[in-house]
Formats: C-alpha cells, structure tokens, sequence
C-alpha cells in the first residue's frame, strides 16, 4: 500500500520585493509532497482532492508590517539581477559593470600579507585568538603573551573597560582623527557601513524621525522602514511618509536649503556623497552641525568616501567645532582598501553626543554592540591595522588615486558628449544628468545598447529620478572600453 | 557617567535600551576577571567563564585562509562583494554537510558572521509586534535582543523577569526540557539544543512535543544548534530531523565552537521556503530582503576558511579538536561528580553546569574566584532559572582544565 501522494503548489506572493531574490534563486513555485498515511483497511481511497493551495500550513505569526512598506528588493540586487538577465541574453557580450560600487582592483601586499600572517597565527598556540572585544582589537596579541610571563596560564584577554594598548581603535583614532580629538574609545570597529547603520537604527528605535538627502545611499531609508521609523509608501510622491527628504539638486549645489527642512531626530548625511559624488563645504557643514545644534538633532555622517576628496573640503564632521556634541561618524575600508568582500569599517560615537536626559549615546551603541554583534573578523581587522600603517596609507592612496583618474576619464566623456555631469572629482562616482528621462529608462538603453551596466538614479530616491550614476570602479581598460561605447551611443 | 556640561541634543534615548537590566553577562564577566587580575597579579588565574575557544585552529584551514587573503593582492584572485547570502559554494557545503539527509537546500541556508548577529537580524526581520518564549536559563543574547527590539514589558524586580516574555523553565526535575502544557503560545519560541548553559541536549521525543506544540499554536521556533557536534548520543543534531519541522522552524548554528571561528566570525541560518507568515508570505524572502539591506556579507576570508573546514580533512581536524574539548568536558564532570556535587551537562556540549542549591550564583562565583583564581559564569546570568548554579566551560588548554580541576577539588572537599 503505497502512500497517497498529494502535491500541492504553493504560490508565492510574489512582489517586487521579491524579485531580486526570486532571480537568483530561481524558484517560482514550490511543489510539496504530503504523504499521507496508509489505510489500513487494503484498498486506496482516492478522493478527488481540489488543489490543496488553500490548505497549504501557515504559521500565525503575522508578517512584521514594516517589511510589507518596503516597496521593492534593495537596489543593488536588482541592479545584480538585470545584469545577470542581460549576460543570458547575450552571452557573447562584453558587458562592463560600472553598476554597483564594487572595487575591482587588487589589495596592496603590504595589507594581505598581514591578513595572511594573522591567519597563519591562528593555528599557533601563541598566536591563536578567540572571541575580541566586540569593539574592536583592543590588547596587541604578541605584545600579551611577552609582558604576561608571570602569568603563563592566563590566555584570556580583557574586555572593552581595560586601557590597556587597543592597537586597530587607537590605529584609527589617529590615523583618521588625529588633531580632532576623537579617541581611541570612541571609535567602534565594525564589519562595515551597512551593518553599522543597521546597528545604529536599532540603538535609536522606531521612535524617531529622519531626514536622509534625496538621492542618497538606500540603507539609510530602508532601514527606516524595516525598524518602523515610517509610514506608508506614497506612489504619487515616491516617499515614505514620516521621512524628511533633503532634496539635493545641481539647483542648490547639492546641499540641502536647511531653511525649508523640518526637524527630525536623526538627519543621515553622506559626503563625499554616493551617489551624487558632491562634497560638502566647511561652510555648508558648519550649517549642518548649527542646524542639528539648534534642532538637537543628531547627524549620523557618513564620510565613506573622504579619501576621494580632491580639494579642501573636510574629510570628517568633526573638524566643524561643536560636531562631537550633535553627530555620529561611519566609515569604511570599503572603498579605501578594496575591504568590500573582507569587511571592516567602524563608527564614532563621541563621548559628548548625549540623549535628551543626558544619557551618552556611545553606552547604549557600546550595548547594542556588545549584544547583537560579536565584533569584526580578526584577519579583517589585522588587514585594518596594516591599512593604516605608514606603508599602508601609502599603498591605498595610490589605488583610491587610481579610481579617481577612472573617474577622470569618465567625467570628461560625458562632458565632452555634452551632458551635464557632476560628482566624480571628490568621489569615485559620476551623477550624469538625463533631464525629462526615466532614469530606469536610461539605465536599459545603455544596458542594451553599450552592455555597460550603470545604476539608475531614481534607486537613490525620487531626486535621483532623471539622473544615472556611473561608478569609477573598474579596471583601466574596461573604463575605456566603457567611454569609448558611451562616445559611440551619445555621440 | 554623564557629561558635567555641554549640549544635550533633543532625542530621547531608546525606552527598550532604557528596559536594560544590566550590561550584557559576558562583558561584566571580564570586567570581573580583570579586576581580580589587578588584585592579584601574581596568581595564575584560570579562566573557565567566557565560552571561549583556546585550541589553535588546524593548519589546512587557516592555510587556505592565508592562500585567499594573498591571492587578494592578485588580478585574478581580487573579489570585492560576495553575495549577501553568502558564497554559493559555502551553502552548498553546509547543505550537504550538517543537512545532507534532511532536504535543506543550499538556497535556505545564509551563511553569516556568527549567530550573536544572526539572532538581531531575526529579531529586526521579526518586529516588536511578536511574543516570544525562551528557556530558561538561557543564552542571553535571546532575552537581551528581544528588550532591543521592543517585544518585551518592563523587567519586575520580584520575578527578576521581563513582562511579556514566556519563560519555559528548565531543570533537572523536568529533564530540561519545558512543561509544554503550561507554556502559554507565543508567536516565537527560542530554543537551544544542546543548551547553554546547561549543556542539555533535547532528545528526539523531546523535539517532536516542540515541534507539535508549535504547528497547534501556529508558532515559530528559532533553533540554536551551535554545539551540535558535541553530541555523544542520538540526540537529534539538527531540528529538521523532526517531521514538520521545516513548516516551523528557522536554525541558525556557528562555525565558532565547532572550528574555533570565534574571532574569525562565521555562522549561518536556515529559513526553509515552507515556513510562511499567517498571510502565506514566505519568511525566507522577507528574511532575505533583511541579509541584503542590514548586512553585506561575511568576510570572504571566513568563508573561504569555512569552505575548508567542510572538506573531508577539514572536518576531520575540527572533529579532533571538538573531542579534544569534549575529553576537557569530561574531566571537570568528573571532578564535579567525585565532590557529590550535582553537575548536569558536558556530555553534549562544552558547558558543565553545576548545582548549589540554596546558594546564590554570585556568592559561588565570587568564591570559587576569590579561593582558586578560577573564573565561571554564576547561573543566574542566564535567568531566574540558573540561580543556584554555575557554569564551567570545557574550552582550555588540557593543562589548565587539569590545574582547574585540582583547585576546585581543594576547593570544595
């Protein structure tokens, strides 16, 4: 007596949100099969059962509503996605990504041979290391086991209170902070931005407002969302409502006219600015901290980009006087490093930025951190340690010089094919203007027609819409190859 | 401390962060450790507190990691983002090595930097609207998450519990196992097998009551299974090795205890594709929309580390060093055992968890410290349900476990 088989299709409930998942995954429908059991009576019973989609098991926890506002899968992976759709339609294609911001050249030796030497320490019994502090490396290894000599069974090392030496805090705390008294404590090691700022929406809660730049990078609305800082999504405006929006536009140099921005809470603000590419002046950021100052509001800066800068704009919010009082400061080695597969950046919390009640805000983002985080990869941030070592420094302002003339070159094609282009001097991405045009419009048409992959501008925000960015990330000769098809395109 | 002077900005700090009790157990802990270190500074102290793995990790694993980091530096060998879910071939490993019979595939798996994130992340994906049940005494990274994320009321000094939290208690007289059927529904249940603290690993017919009492009451259970290849018995490794599991359960499990990954930082989570919300939407999309928003992806070193351990030799060294814990397990059960102490656990998992009854945790931690320079971690750090008991971690070099072990028998003769 066999089992009856009854196979049941589920449908999804397939939105947008799920498409980028959907395209690389591939499923589309699940079939599952429900043995049912035997009868034991000896013959088979064969009912005739409708499709069995209604009666398919759901759990009863309800779907958190935050996730249902979100209107679509995060940006990238459907940048990701049409690529991939677009390489099995032409196969033969030479398609060049200038898409997602992913950092193509090769690690400087000097920071991948340190990477591979912690490595190869963790298989020795002095070298080897467990859990880190959470906020970063804080006692250096060796060092440990030399001066503890009286002490040779003590093999555990201390936590986030000890002032003892904090090699990767301290490391960065000069070589990022050095005359703008931030301190080794201050700094949070992290395995990047995008956790951090998740991190950093968790410490603030659902309770309060935000304003994020439009365009601008799109964790920092859609974390908004998912942690309930928002309503709904209002099609006809592109925004989610309970977000104040800076716009930022060539019209105002791409600084927001703080004049017409409402207070909120938090106010995220990237510069050098992804996508824009727009960095702000001392002028422009003494106006922010004055606004946050007045509005008490806290800025959460993102200078991921900093070491693109060109010019004397500043490359930290705290060299504004008074910053420390009002903001929070993320950065990355990300596009410094070519750290985007490795993952290590790290947050500023000033001891000074306090709650309304006077509480530091570093205790709390020091609890979050010690609670929903277990610290960066210990080779991560060995390879962090050797980034900001003289050679280090060296090395990676050489490869961050190397994207900034990709963006030269990509800058001066636009130019020179007569659009109005922006960014691409202070930052390693170009914000090419489609005035009237759909930017997902532009992004096929270029797609098709150059199989460069670029990322449109509405993905960054309703201001972003009429805008394409194209990023500096490449190889040397596929940026040449890229403009050379641009010319052939636009000409 | 507050600033004396200066700015107060106007946002109000965070009433979860505000519900805190304390600071979290293990940080306190090593505060503790370092105080006692000052104090004296010539004794040995031994430190069987902090789940913290000591053993080296084997050479054919952290070669390939060097191998991967040089190659870094080379044209062919740069890669920058790997996909959020993390490397396809990873998953595939993971799949086939912890799940090959149980029909997980590679597409359920998220590979992850460890399962302290992991947990956050499922609590964001979650909400604050959902109820949740944990053991108790518990891993605090549950409880502490769930204040974080706003699921809980406030904490009520007399129960020494958070309001709107279902605590399931565990201990000896229930086998450590929850009294089900006076366990309210929640929406979420944590549970943590083998256990830490109390190194009790649920046996098969303990799991299918779990998974039968979330499929009545339409609940979903979040299974740790970090310690998985401490099991010595049959005790299921996995939750999926239950029938209908998959419509209930999401696990997540770490390469921490298993390879020594806790600085490396690698773990992973399995949503399956049936376990769907009460409006039919499946978790794993929404689960998934979170990985790519709120993370970017483990290191790639770790993976590739994490690839190698899965290979048949590598699996073989990390097996080696588990039992080399597991022999450490034994050794202070025994010790435990022969001063006709009550000790439970350390025969499925790296926790020995032993019992005072009528003393506090603290003042049995603060003893053994201030007698033999050994640090534990006092049970009440895991909840009202650990207090009267200490956990000792099997994760030392032999040696120490051994001059631990000596001391503690001095100690409590």
């Amino acid at each position: 007596m066999s089992a009856i088989h009854h196979p049941r299709h589920l449908s999804t409930s397939i939105s947008s949100s799920t498409s980028a998942f959907l395209g690389q995954n591939n499923f589309n429908t699940r079939t599952q099969s429900v043995p049912l059991p035997v009868r034991n009576n000896g013959s088979c019973k064969c009912v005739a059962t409708p499709s069995a989609e209604k009666t398919a098991y759901t759990t009863k926890v309800s779907r958190n509503a935050n996730m249902a506002k979100l209107q679509a899968g995060y940006l990238f992976p459907e940048v990701a996605r049409r690529k991939a759709a677009h390489i099995l339609k032409y196969p033969d294609a030479e398609v060049i990504s200038l898409g997602i911001g992913d950092t193509t050249e090769p690690i400087p030796e000097v920071i991948t041979s340190a990477m591979a030497k912690r490595s190869n320490a963790l298989s020795t019994v002095e070298g080897y290391s467990g859990y880190g502090a959470e906020q970063g490396e804080k006692v250096c290894l060796i060092l440990f086991y030399k001066n503890s000599c009286q002490n040779p069974l003590l093999y555990r090392h201390v936590d986030s209170s000890s002032r003892s030496v904090q090699p990767l805090r301290a490391a960065i705390a000069t070589a990022f902070y050095g005359h703008l008294g931030i301190e080794e404590d201050d700094i949070f090691v992290s395995d990047g931005a995008k956790s951090d700022i998740s991190r950093l929406q968790v410490l603030f809660g659902s309770g309060v407002t935000m304003a994020v730049q439009d365009p601008s990078y799109p964790a920092y609305v859609d974390s908004s969302v998912i942690m309930g800082q928002t309503k709904q999504f209002q099609k006809d405006i592109e925004k989610y409502a309970n977000i104040e929006y800076m716009s930022c536009t060539p019209e105002n140099g791409f600084f927001p006219d703080l004049s017409k921005v409402s207070r909120t809470d938090i106010i995220f603000f990237c510069s050098p600015n992804n996508p824009t590419g727009s960095a702000a002046s001392r002028e422009q950021l003494t106006r922010l901290v004055q606004f946050a100052k007045d509005n008490g509001s806290i800025i959460v800066y993102d200078s991921a980009y900093a070491l693109y800068i060109s010019d004397d704009n500043p490359r930290s919010i705290f060299e504004i006087p008074g910053a420390k009082e009002v903001a929070i400061e993320t950065s990355s080695f990300s596009k410094y490093a070519g750290f985007t597969g490795v993952r290590l950046g790290w947050t500023v919390v000033p001891k000074q930025l306090l709650y309304s009640d006077g509480f530091p805000v570093a205790k709390d983002f020091n609890r979050i951190v010690c609670t929903c985080f277990n610290g960066a990869s210990n080779i991560a941030q060995s390879g962090a340690l050797a980034c900001v070592s003289p050679d280090g420094l060296k090395a990676i302002h050489e490869v961050i010089g190397f994207y900034k003339e990709n963006a030269d070159i990509i800058m001066d094609t636009f130019n020179s094919l007569g659009f109005n282009v922006y960014g691409g001097k202070n930052a390693p991405y170009v914000w090419v203007h489609f005035p009237g045009r759909s930017s997902w419009d532009v992004f096929s048409e270029i797609l098709e027609k150059t199989h460069v992959v670029t990322t449109p501008g509405s993905g960054f925000g309703p201001g972003g819409e009429g805008f394409v960015r194209v990023s500096a990330f490449c190889h040397r000769s596929n940026v040449l190859e890229a403009c050379r098809r641009f010319k052939q395109l636009y000409k | 401390m507050h600033a004396v002077t200066g700015h107060y900005t106007k946002v109000a700090r965070n009433i979860n962060m505000e519900r805190l009790r304390n600071n979290y157990l293990f940080p306190e802990i090593s505060v503790l450790e370092l105080e006692h270190i000052k104090k004296y500074p010539n004794a040995k102290v031994i430190s069987l507190g902090i789940g913290d793995t000591t053993e080296p990790i084997p050479d054919i694993v952290t070669l390939s990691m060097a191998d991967y980091a040089r190659a870094l530096s080379t044209r062919e060998g740069y890669k920058g983002y790997g996909a959020e879910q993390g490397n396809k071939a990873l998953r595939k490993a993971i799949a086939e090595t912890f799940y090959g019979d149980l029909e997980v595939k590679d597409t359920e798996v998220f590979v992850s930097d460890g399962s302290q994130c992991d947990i956050s992340r499922l609590q964001l994906l979650l909400g604050s609207n959902v109820s949740v049940a944990v053991q108790d005494p518990i891993f605090p990274a549950y409880m502490d998450s769930s204040v974080i994320i706003g699921q809980s009321g406030d904490y009520q000094d007399e129960t020494l519990k958070y309001r709107n939290v279902e605590y399931m208690t565990c201990g000896p007289k229930n086998h450590f196992f929850p009294n089900l059927s006076t366990t309210s529904r929640t929406d979420i249940i944590f549970f943590c097998s083998p256990n830490n603290p109390t190194g009790h690993a649920a046996s098969r017919e303990q799991l299918e009551q779990l998974v039968a009492f979330a499929r009545e009451n339409g609940s979903i259970i979040v299974y740790d299974s970090a310690y998985s290849a401490y099991i010595t018995d049959e005790s299921p490794r996995s939750i999926y090795e239950i029938p209908g599991a998959r419509e209930v359960a999401i696990e997540i499990s770490s390469f921490s205890k298993f390879a020594g990954f806790t600085g490396v930082r690698l773990g992973w989570t399995v949503v399956p594709e049936e376990l769907l919300y009460s409006n039919k939407v499946p978790i794993i999309n929404d689960f998934n929309r979170i990985v790519c928003t709120c993370f970017n992806g483990a290191s790639s070193i770790a993976q590739a580390g994490g690839l190698t351990c899965l290979s048949s030799e590598g699996f073989q060294a990390m097996l080696a060093v588990v039992d080399y814990y597991k022999a450490n397990a034994k050794i202070l059960v025994d010790t435990f055992a022969s001063l006709d102490l009550k000790v439970y656990g350390g025969v499925n998992a790296p926790y020995v968890w032993v019992h005072f009854p009528g003393s506090r945790s603290w003042d049995v931690f603060a003893e053994i410290l201030e007698k033999t320079h050994i640090i534990t971690v006092p049970g009440s750090g895991f909840g009202p349900g650990g207090e009267g008991y200490i956990r000792v971690t099997a994760f030392g070099h032999r040696e120490t476990i051994l001059e631990a072990s000596t001391r503690l028998r001095s100690l409590f003769r």
